[in-house]
């Protein structure tokens, strides 16, 4: 993979929106529901082993929690008719559960209807609604409205409104291996996974996917975003469907699961935040969820069961995006610090409220510096092997790989679960790899992870908490140790790429000097206050250490902590 | 000679005939046909002709070859019996013929380097747990099988060999692997347990030779059993000590592959690694010792690694640090007695 990035005009690889899958999905919308709705049903039939009264369990468990969840947290985006569905299950329940007059086999029916109907609700609103119109036009307001953004930014003077010298993929640099992405679309079922950092990714990966030509991916999104009427508009037309993280029950996540499996075997490109959740650190994920990525390796075995002539192949895509500022920033880390150590669900209240707000953020993202770039990995088989161009599996000596022989055993493709847990471990463990290598550093990553380092240096005896909490005053670097320090930081980098380990982006070639000036004029460069400036004495200091600790760890995980 | 069709069902592989691989071929020969790897024609000829190998008597079912892509496509499993000192190398030799199907459950009790290109033991500045791989890590490094299991426990193979009732342990993080082994390898005198920590269990087969040298070395000087008791218990907390360091689970070591294999190995005239201590402790000089053992004895080799890596990562361990001494710098086994003995350490257990 190239440093550089590519600007580039793609041709869409299926100029007919009708030969798109996820148009085809939306189409058939209908029997597509059904087909989770009996498909996930009869997953839980087999968990709860078939059996009568774990199954009245597993309903009654399933409707304790739902109606602690609308009565303790209920959400703008919840149906009206929601308490009255549950006390019509509560009802069911209770009049299988007092008729002595029926038989086991008729209580086992009428347990599976009240399923059923639990299922048949969830499938309903997790399915996405793709309209290709509302598709068309958010891809058009995108990127009509930025690119004017832009180049009123960049062209001075009056024409600049009309300038096109500007667009887009100037700010947004797509880099990577995009044209075996373009070609592997059309070979087999795309399973796009990126790095999760900020509430913006989700539009800016929509952004990146049509750019590069590719029909809709669809993707699962946190349902609370649909709390926000211009998110909820934009996923919409990207193809989104609803991740509901606050239903936790087994039925709820075997269907979600079901979807998603039954989208990537109906042919439809997929993209999953393996992290789950935004990093709450500034970290490159390390540790994926790895429920939904379970169901590629599943869906991947299914074609192999299904399809013996021509199974579809399900490539993984690692994708990195960078940035030298996440608007969340502050409240993640609030966050990740009030919760380290402690295995929960965040709130999910945070800078991106309102959508005036994220306007203003866009106008100012547009209108000043800051770029961003998406780093598309090597596509991978579902064990992590790299794929040719061709979409042929291969070793690490070039000799090729039979995917369907990870699911035999004894001749024959086999289900078995235990299996497909260690192969899920197996492909998490892989992504996080490529994570780390196709990862590009940037000038404002280097001057926050160096300064990060240092003060840690001068206060080793701290932990990290009371390090934290260090008053920022009493902090300061002077400007040449700060400056030594990043050259020997840089060079840690700069080794590290040749090893094929990180990318760096274009402007880490320029002379130190350059550098660290761009890096501190890019680290979190919109908060109010910044986690790096020069004073005027020519001192580096920080406004808020957490921040800073933030954008350090965007290089934590690469042992350059041994350098400084 | 078309072997393929000649077995009536898939035969199970076992890749190397020493003395372990004879008494796991013979063990799976109770229930299946078995089809042998040996890298020597003489010995596969003596196999198919005498069944024998070595003085060793082989089930008249054993056949043998010394073609591995015959063997990787008449097989599904295979049992790799060969030392570590070659395992990399056979792997290397096999992988072409090998597929993701294939199911790979080993029996060695060794480790393998794996450093960068242009380094070695001498130059290396630093040895990191990545760079000592058990033999499963080696087949994923070398091969596309995922499937991995290994076999560990008080595996002595003249016992084996002599139909005594015993017990393995087979580890794999694949369920099917574990259930597998045990369908194969289960008879009237002969459990098999399973446990799914593969690292955990190899580890505890790979450290225990360091302490069973030792045990042998405390019986050659003739000491007695409270030594013997004393070297037992301090050698366990020792292995726990590395082993989870090593990335196992303290349960692993406190089963039949840890525990049970420790108090065999430290107690029997026929391990191999317990010889080794016994005849140093004796006065013998360790290349004449190992230019007259008819095969290796793993634990010289772990030692020498093992010692690498306590002093890339600071860690501490007695007996291996001293037994180290004794091994490659003319220590006496007395003068490392000693030093033991002084080894400031007041609590008993600490790993619970």
């Amino acid at each position: 993979m190239a440093d550089d990035y590519i600007k580039h005009q793609y041709d869409p690889i299926l100029p007919e929106k009708d030969e798109w899958p996820v148009v085809r999905l939306s189409k058939g919308r209908k029997a597509f529901i059904q087909q989770v709705v009996a498909s996930s049903s009869e997953k839980i039939k087999s968990l709860t082993g078939n059996q009568v009264p774990a199954l009245k369990e597993e309903l009654e468990l399933t409707l304790y929690r739902e109606r602690m969840r609308i009565k303790q947290n209920p959400w703008l985006v919840d149906p009206d008719d929601e308490a009255s569905f549950w006390s019509g299950v509560k009802s069911s329940l209770l009049s299988v559960g007092v008729d002595q007059k029926l038989t086991e086999d008729e209580k086992k029916e009428r347990y599976l209807a009240i399923l059923t109907g639990i299922t048949q609700r969830y499938s309903e609103e997790i399915a996405s609604n793709f309209k290709h119109s509302h598709y068309k036009m958010t891809r058009r307001i995108v990127t009509f409205g930025f690119s004017r953004l832009l180049n009123t930014a960049r062209v001075k003077g009056f024409k600049s409104i009309f300038s096109n010298q500007y667009s887009l993929q100037d700010k947004i640099q797509i880099i990577g291996e995009t044209d075996q992405l373009r070609d592997l679309a059309s070979k087999g079922t795309i399973v796009m996974v990126p790095t999760h950092f900020s509430n913006l990714d989700s539009i800016l990966i929509g952004w990146t996917i049509s750019t590069l030509g590719l029909p809709p991916f669809i993707y699962g999104a946190g349902l609370n975003l649909f709390n926000i009427q211009i998110f909820a508009y934009f996923m919409n037309a990207l193809g989104a469907y609803k991740v509901d993280r606050r239903k936790k029950n087994q039925i709820y996540l075997e269907t979600l699961k079901t979807y998603s499996r039954e989208a990537i075997q109906f042919g439809c490109h997929s993209l999953f935040f393996p992290g789950g959740t935004r990093s709450r650190s500034g970290n490159i994920e390390s540790k994926l969820k790895l429920g939904l990525l379970s169901t590629a390796i599943e869906a991947q075995r299914a074609n192999f069961q299904n399809n013996t002539e021509n199974p579809g192949k399900v490539f993984i895509v690692p994708v990195t995006i960078n940035y030298h500022f996440v608007l969340e920033a502050p409240g993640l880390i609030r966050d990740y610090l009030n919760h380290t150590g402690q295995e929960r669900y965040y709130s999910e209240s945070d800078e991106f409220s309102t959508s005036y707000r994220i306007s203003k953020f866009l106008v100012k993202f547009f209108t000043k510096g800051s770029d961003i770039s998406v780093s598309i990995g090597r596509a991978m088989d579902i064990l992590g092997n790299y794929v040719d161009e061709n979409g042929n599996s291969r070793d690490q000596h070039g000799r090729p790989i039979d995917c369907r022989d990870y699911f035999v055993s004894n001749g024959k493709v086999t289900v078995d679960l235990q299996r497909e847990e260690e192969y899920t471990k197996k492909l998490g463990t892989r992504i996080v790899e490529e994570f780390h290598k196709i990862n590009r550093v940037f000038s404002s990553h280097l001057v926050a992870f160096t300064a990060f380092r240092l003060i840690k240096r001068a206060n080793s005896k701290l932990d990290l908490f009371s390090l934290l909490r260090v008053p920022e005053e009493d902090i300061h670097l002077s400007y040449e140790t700060f400056k030594d320090a990043c050259g020997e930081v840089l060079d840690g980098i700069r080794q590290l790429r040749a090893e094929g380990k990180l990318h760096m982006a274009p402007h880490l070639e320029m002379p130190l000097e350059e550098i660290i000036r761009h890096g501190l004029e890019n680290v979190g460069m919109y908060h109010a206050k910044r986690p790096l400036i020069r004073t005027e004495q020519g001192h580096v200091v920080t406004e808020d250490i957490s921040l800073l600790y933030y954008y350090h760890n965007r290089l934590d995980g690469y042992e350059l902590d041994k350098i400084i | 000679m078309n072997w393929t069709k000649s077995f009536k069902t898939r035969p199970i592989g076992v890749i190397g005939i020493g003395s372990f691989g004879a008494a796991i071929a013979n063990l799976l020969a109770e229930k299946n046909e078995v089809l042998v790897y040996a890298r020597d024609e003489a010995v596969v000829e003596a196999i198919n002709k005498t069944h024998r190998v070595k003085n060793r008597q082989l089930a008249s079912k054993i056949r043998a070859t010394t073609d591995p892509e015959l063997l990787c496509e008449a097989c599904e499993v295979m049992f790799p019996m060969i030392p570590s000192s070659a395992f990399r190398e056979v792997m290397v030799q096999f992988a072409p013929f090998l597929h993701p199907y294939h199911f790979l459950i080993h029996g060695t009790k060794g480790l393998s380097l794996n450093l960068p290109e242009g380094k070695n033991l001498e130059n290396i500045s630093q040895l990191k747990r990545e760079n000592i791989c058990t033999m499963s890590e080696v087949i994923l490094q070398e091969t596309v099988v995922e499937r991995i299991g290994c076999l560990a426990g008080p595996n002595l193979a003249t016992e084996l060999l002599e139909h005594q009732p015993g017990a393995t342990v087979v580890a794999s993080r694949y369920e099917e692997v574990v259930l597998e082994g045990q369908r194969l390898l289960r008879s009237d005198n002969f459990q098999v347990y399973g446990n799914s920590d593969i690292v955990g269990v190899e580890l505890s087969g790979v450290l225990k030779n360091i302490i069973a040298i030792a045990a042998g070395a405390l019986s050659g000087l003739g000491l007695g059993d409270n030594a013997k008791g004393l070297l037992v218990s301090r050698g366990m907390v020792e292995l726990i000590h590395l082993g989870t360091a090593m990335g196992g689970c303290t349960k692993s070591f406190l089963g039949l592959a840890g525990i049970g294999d420790l108090v065999t190995t430290c107690n029997s005239t026929l391990s191999r690694n317990y010889t080794l201590g016994y005849r140093l402790a004796a006065g013998e000089k360790l290349p004449d010792i190992v230019a007259d053992m008819e095969e290796v004895a793993e634990g010289i080799n772990t030692v020498k690694l093992v010692k690498r890596y306590l002093e890339s990562t600071g860690m501490r361990a007695p007996i291996t640090e001293n037994l180290y001494k004794v091994l490659f710098e003319n220590f006496k086994v007395e003068t490392a007695l000693q030093y033991l003995m002084k080894y400031p350490s007041y609590t008993d257990i600490d790993f619970l």
